[in-house]
Order: structure tokens, then C-alpha cells, then sequence
């Protein structure tokens, strides 16, 4: 019915959350290569990148759903756009996008909150092997 | 038989990216990442439709299932377009930026 508005939903919180942590991750940057201490040195992949793993997860998936209601009928290009609102259906819908909505959502968060915690185990024991490699020599 | 599809074509986006990488160019990752977004939403779905309709689900009607195989392929389309609007526009091989520059000279 309109279960793809969650995580589209979720999808303009994390872009924004993503545009407030690269602007932050910006300045601290800028501010440690003035100060010149290790931060600026500080390898590993950026939390605005993996937010940037979500985005594209949560858009591409909302994008290609919102296609298939369009398919389906769901979703109609005059006024109220959705189905469901024009027939009178809205506890229905509002059911629906509290049930598989929510669950999209929840399901594609936790996949990326998997690959980040993958990738951050990854560059730890990356890390170790460098300080590991620097210590033998 | 749509969600089948996408996944598919996630496994093959993400194939590509991992013989590619660290090579970016192409950004073969948000072709994957988009088709894994989509998959996993399907699977949600599809898990609710389970619930509903219990070992039926396995078994489409042929008609429901041609249609879904169409609209599969048309996912996949949309899913291809998406991806080659970004590649053109973040233009990470800088060959659009050297075209314009070349027009106006």
C-alpha cells in the first residue's frame, strides 16, 4: 500500500544525519591538521561513508518499491497519490506501514549496522598488524 | 519471482564491485548496495505474505508469476538507470568534465 514511505522516511533522516556528520568530520580534520596531531593520520573508512552505505540502501530499495506500487496501482499520479487515501483505506495503510514498512526499515538497518560492524573488526586488526609490524622493526 | 530477480542481480553487482575493488570508478558498490536495499525490502514483504498465505506462497499461479518475472526485469532497468544517472553525474573518471572543458576552449 505505501509500506516504502518508512524507509523512505529513514532515508531523509540518514541523508541529513550524513551531510551534519561529513561537515563535522570536515572541520575536526581541518582543525586537527593545524594542530597537527594524529587525527589528521588517522586511517580507516569515514562514518560518513558507511552512513553513505545506508543511503543508497534505503533509497535504491524505496525507489524500486515506489516503482512496483506504481506497477501494482498503488501509487497514482494525481491527488492523494496513493490508493489507498482516495478509497478510504488509511488504517489499513497506516497498519501496513507499521508492519512490513517498519520491518523494511528495521531489516536494511541491521545490514548495514553488520557491514559496519564487519568492516570496523576488519580495520582494527588491520591496525594491530601495522602497530604489530612497527614495533618488530 | 521479483524479489528472486533483484537478489540475482545484487549476488552479480556485487561480483563485479569485489573484482573491481579498491578500483571505484564505476561504482559498482551502489549498484549492489541499491539492489540489496531493494532485496532485503522484498524479503520483508515476502515474510509477511508467508504469514498470510502459508505454503501457497511457493506456488504462483504462472500468470502471477510472468508478471512479477516482468516486473523483475523492469526493476532492474530502473535499478540500471539510477545507477548510471549517479555514475554520470558524480563522473568519477572526470571524462564529462574534460568534454566540457575541450567544448569550450
Amino acid at each position: 500500500m505505501a509500506c516504502f514511505l518508512v524507509p523512505g522516511t529513514e532515508a531523509i533522516v540518514t541523508t541529513i544525519v550524513t551531510a551534519v556528520v561529513k561537515k563535522k568530520e570536515k572541520n575536526d580534520l581541518k582543525k586537527a591538521s593545524y594542530e597537527g596531531t594524529s587525527a589528521a593520520e588517522k586511517i580507516g573508512t569515514k562514518f560518513s561513508t558507511k552512513l553513505g552505505w545506508l543511503n543508497k540502501m534505503l533509497w535504491g530499495g524505496s525507489a524500486l518499491l515506489a516503482f512496483e506500487h506504481i506497477w501494482h496501482g498503488e501509487v497514482i499520479p494525481t491527488f492523494p497519490f496513493l490508493t489507498a487515501i482516495k478509497d478510504g483505506n488509511v488504517g489499513e495503510m497506516l497498519a501496513e506501514m507499521g508492519t512490513a514498512g517498519v520491518t523494511m526499515a528495521v531489516l536494511v538497518t541491521a545490514a548495514w549496522a553488520g557491514m559496519v560492524i564487519v568492516s570496523s573488526i576488519i580495520e582494527k586488526r588491520q591496525a594491530e598488524n601495522t602497530d604489530s609490524k612497527e614495533v618488530k622493526v | 519471482m521479483t524479489l528472486l530477480i533483484t537478489v540475482f542481480a545484487a549476488i552479480a553487482a556485487t561480483l563485479l564491485w569485489y573484482k573491481n575493488a579498491p578500483d571505484n570508478s564505476m561504482r559498482y558498490g551502489t549498484l549492489a548496495l541499491i539492489y540489496w536495499g531493494a532485496s532485503l525490502m522484498w524479503f520483508a514483504d515476502a515474510i509477511f505474505e508467508y504469514a498470510e498465505l502459508g505454503a501457497e506462497f511457493f506456488t504462483p499461479a504462472a500468470a502471477d508469476m510472468l508478471n512479477d518475472a516482468y516486473l523483475g526485469l523492469c526493476v532492474l532497468a530502473l535499478g540500471f538507470i539510477i545507477w548510471i544517472v549517479t555514475l554520470l553525474i558524480k563522473d568519477p573518471k572526470g571524462i564529462i568534465r574534460k568534454m566540457s572543458v575541450k567544448k569550450n576552449l
